[in-house]
């Protein structure tokens, strides 16, 4: 549609001069008649008045031509016929019988949008502001000078900020091709300070060619608008640099619960569990199962089903894990490579068992209200509410996990253990105790993990399979037995994934970052695999 | 301890089992196949020819991963990356042996037309020549194995870690596969074999042959396999895998060791899924997936690790049964493989073919 812009505004101006643009009491009948029966021009004129009216009484007329029961009769007058009555568009008065000779109105492109601008304007002034805030975005597309009397209109009763600074920009991009050059300059001054991609393409349009010259013929406003265009782009790089770093924070915070569990069970055990993305799965299930009993039996707390599934997921995952360590792990101690096997057995178990239990098709988890949609930072910078909640959700974990292994008793035991099992078992510490705890908690944390992956992803019987080698690597750079490590790793490869991947493409930026990690512990073997406790060679 | 228990394995029975082994899959199953008629109790049908050439190829990747697992102590769970690059290279020599006659009628193989490649990229160059295919087969993944393994033995990232960055690699090389872009065939990677070396593909004369080098390949693996952990070179590789400390500190580098055995197990894998690809008909990324290298290593764990017979046992055993498992209870395999997986790990650590050792021991030394 952008192309037809100039001939429409042209059309505009004309249409503009012909109607004037002081308020009806009524629509005025010449532009009814017009609407019903004129060719496409006339409509387009008639609807431009219209809109430029802002008669909450052309509602009706408008819904008509937009429902196709407005009909022409011989060209001569206007009736609204909805199958049953047919009515006088202009008096309103109701036919006493439905005249044969109805002829439907056609309506081509050009006037089915105008019709769309027209129905806007009328919404713009509703009382309500859900209604206001559509009716400016839709008319954004389509500013022009007609509209103008009806923005300032709207603008003096308009008390809403974020509407009010939508109706200044409209305002502007209306005012670009304004009689007056000050007012077209501030229009460009406006435009630029406002750092919307859709402001950049308008102002782009001033710069046009035709036939290797310049359509805009006042240097000035094409000076004025290169400069709007350069503030804008400047804009928009600072809000994509923003948004990477923000995905790659995301993405570094869904690592790091990912990996969290694994620093427990794997940097501080050592103990290879292979099951651990499974356990997320396992988690992510449980949110499932959360919100389909709540939905079912209690749909009023529907919107905080996440907050109860948290203790759900956490608690699935902790049992499966005891259980695990119980039968299996257990009798592994000091075999990491059997660990590794029989872990993954347990996953393989563990993914058909889903499979039989949910089936093998991807379930369907909703985000409650306050989990979907997202701030607007920029124009083009939007930061979802679910990402934050597991940014945050993240960093509690992160406290919580801190604080147990420091301030608690669990914590010092599960320490000493990790430094010297002999010396803490001749100490009286209950060693395979412990182990048990220590594990479950791991794992519980796993499916933490999963129930935040759950508000953001796929959840699917291979849910963990995705996630098991990216943690490895977390745990890996960020060397065992230490949950610093953990976080700035996590953070490090989410960042530096999500870059990469703006130069090269998400699967050379995996490849890449794999390259990377094995690089690195080139460089620094001993500091990142420094093996502590138990994990001593030979 | 090692050494005997090497050689009671290749005993005077394990000869003739080997020679009888021999004489059946080089003599027997292609008359059996090619001279009986069908109909006849003793014919072999050439679906089984070629069932059991493929498990043969899994047990040549069980004996790779046995040279690097159980006899240097590498767990690598990225074999199947080997593998699968052997068979690539095979695959691309047969698409381009199709010559004008798939689907577009091209030069080029029928995915890249599909694609609008204009021409054959680089690193498919000359592969239309059987000898150069076979030197890529080769080559490549040795070249992988060489310079992935010289990083990773020269920062002595052993153990799990190992385990966890081979895993990580070849997931990395499967995406990088599955990319339309990258000159693979994306998702269906190589199928639609007509020919190889100018014989149809799916003659049953083609698949014997193919049968047969398979089984000679088998044992010629299993021979060289023999001579080197009998070797000075198999008993450093043995102690490196007990106790890698000591033999620096007595004054070995373990680096040309690990390196020489992870690179020429790498090839034996390559040149296994050279020989796979023409029996089965297709190779994808899937291929590569880091379910199936680890399947490798529970083939060797059941059967036995360091005892060389064992994982061709294995892989035999757990592949026949899963041929039947996923046609009569497709649901179950799962279960069954993972139960395996921690079944063998905890009550059978030394594999099948361990424990019917230790058996015959203890009734040695009682008698």
């Amino acid at each position: 549609m952008t192309f037809m812009r100039p001939a429409f505004l042209a059309l505009l101006a004309l249409a503009f001069c012909v109607s004037s643009p002081t308020s009806f009491a009524k629509p005025a009948p010449e532009l009814v008649l017009q609407l019903a029966t004129g060719d496409n021009d006339a409509k387009v004129a008639a609807l431009y008045a219209i809109a430029g009216s802002a008669d909450p009484e052309a509602l009706p007329i408008l819904e008509a031509l937009r429902d196709d029961t407005l009909k022409s009769l011989g060209g001569k007058q206007a009736i609204i016929y909805d199958g049953e009555t047919a009515i006088d568009a202009i008096t309103g008065a109701k036919l006493a019988k439905v005249p044969d000779e109805l002829e439907d109105v056609i309506s081509n492109n050009r006037v089915t949008l105008a019709l769309e601008g027209a129905l806007a304007a009328l919404d713009l002034i509703s009382p309500d502001k859900a209604t206001r805030l559509a009716a400016v975005k839709r008319l954004q597309d389509s500013a022009n000078p007609a509209i103008l009397p009806l923005l300032d209109k709207a603008l003096s009763v308009e008390t809403d900020a974020q509407i009010i600074k939508l109706l200044r920009l409209t305002q502007a991009a209306a005012q670009l091709q304004h009689a007056d050059k000050t007012v077209r300059l501030a229009a460009i001054a406006t435009l630029g300070a406002s750092g919307e991609p859709n402001a950049k393409q308008l102002l782009a349009a001033l710069l046009d060619k035709e036939d290797g010259k310049f359509k805009e013929t006042d240097e000035s406003i094409r000076v004025a608008a290169q400069h709007g265009i350069n503030a804008i782009n400047s804009h928009l790089k600072l809000g994509e640099a923003l948004g990477g770093l923000f995905t790659g924070i995301s993405l570094g915070s869904i690592l790091l619960l990912a990996a969290l569990g694994l620093a427990i069970t794997y940097g501080l055990m050592g103990v290879i569990n292979m099951a651990h993305g499974e356990l997320i799965m396992v988690g992510a299930y449980a949110t499932f199962a959360v919100q389909n009993l709540i939905h079912t039996h209690a749909p009023g707390l529907f919107e905080f089903y996440p907050l109860i599934a948290i203790p759900v997921a956490f608690c699935a995952s902790a049992l499966i894990g005891v259980l695990m360590e119980r039968l299996v792990i257990r009798f592994l101690y000091g075999r990491p490579l059997e660990t590794l096997l029989a872990t993954w057995g347990i996953s393989l178990i563990l993914i058909q068992l889903v499979r039989t239990l949910f089936g093998a098709q991807n379930v369907m988890v909703e985000n409650p209200a306050w989990l979907s949609g997202g701030i607007q930072v920029m124009g083009n910078l939007i930061l979802p509410y679910n990402r934050l909640a597991i940014i945050a959700f993240a960093v509690m974990v992160v406290a919580g996990m801190g604080l147990i292994l420091t301030r608690t008793r669990l914590g010092l035991f599960v320490r000493a253990v990790t430094q010297n099992r002999q010396m803490a078992s001749c100490v009286g510490v209950a060693t395979p105790r412990v182990d048990t705890i220590a594990f479950g908690l791991g794992s519980g944390i796993a499916g933490l993990a999963g129930c935040a992956l759950s508000q953001i992803g796929n959840v699917g019987p291979e849910l963990g399979q995705s996630y098991i080698i990216d943690s490895f690597m977390v745990v890996v750079l960020g060397g065992v037995g230490q949950l610093a490590g953990t976080v700035y790793a996590a953070l490090g490869l989410g960042i530096l994934n999500k870059l990469l991947e703006g130069f090269a493409g998400a699967v050379l930026a995996k490849i890449a970052v794999l390259v990377f990690i094995i690089v690195f512990i080139q460089k620094r073997p001993q500091g990142l695999f420094a093996m502590k406790g138990r994990f001593v060679d030979n | 301890m090692n050494k005997t228990l090497t050689s009671r394995l290749f005993g005077p029975k394990a000869w003739i089992a080997l020679s009888a082994f021999a004489l059946l899959a080089l003599v027997i199953v292609p008359i059996l196949n090619l001279a009986v008629p069908e109909g006849n109790a003793l014919h072999i049908s050439t679906y089984w020819v070629t069932l059991i050439g493929k498990i043969m190829c899994y047990a040549i990747v069980a004996l790779a991963m046995d040279l690097v697992w159980g006899y240097t102590g590498i767990l690598s769970l990225g074999h199947s990356i080997f593998f699968a690059l052997g068979g690539y290279g095979m695959g691309m020599y047969l698409m381009r042996a199709i010559g004008r006659e798939g689907n577009y009628q091209s030069d080029l193989p029928d995915f890249m037309v599909f694609l609008n490649w204009k021409s054959l990229p680089w690193y498919w160059q000359g592969t239309e020549h059987f000898l150069y295919a076979m030197l890529l087969v080769v080559l490549v993944p040795g070249l992988l194995a060489f310079i992935f393994g010289y990083f990773a033995f020269r920062s002595r990232i052993k153990g799990v870690y190992f385990s966890i960055i081979t895993q990580a690699m070849t997931y990395a090389a499967m995406l990088l596969f599955f990319r339309n872009e990258t000159g693979f065939g994306g998702n269906n990677g190589f199928t639609d074999f007509k020919r190889i070396l100018g014989f149809p593909i799916t003659a049953p004369e083609t698949r014997i042959v193919l049968f047969s080098l398979t089984a000679a390949a088998l044992i010629g693996f299993l021979l060289l396999g023999r001579f080197i952990v009998t070797s000075k070179l198999g008993r450093v590789l043995a102690a490196i895998r007990d106790a890698e400390s000591r033999v620096m500190f007595s004054g070995y580098n373990p680096l040309p060791y690990k390196l020489f055995i992870w690179t020429l197990s790498a090839v034996i894998c390559a040149i296994a899924g050279a020989l796979y690809v023409p029996q089965v008909g297709i190779i994808n990324p899937g291929e590569m997936s880091p379910a199936n290298s680890i399947e490798i290593a529970i083939w060797t764990a059941v059967g036995g690790r360091g005892t060389l017979i064992g994982p061709l046992i294995g892989a035999g055993l757990i592949n026949g049964v899963k041929s039947w498992f996923t046609v009569a209870f497709p649901e179950y395999w799962l279960y069954f493989l993972g139960l395996i997986f921690i079944l063998v790990t905890l009550w059978l650590p030394r594999g099948v073919v361990g424990q019917i050792q230790s058996y015959f021991s203890k009734q040695e030394k009682r008698a």
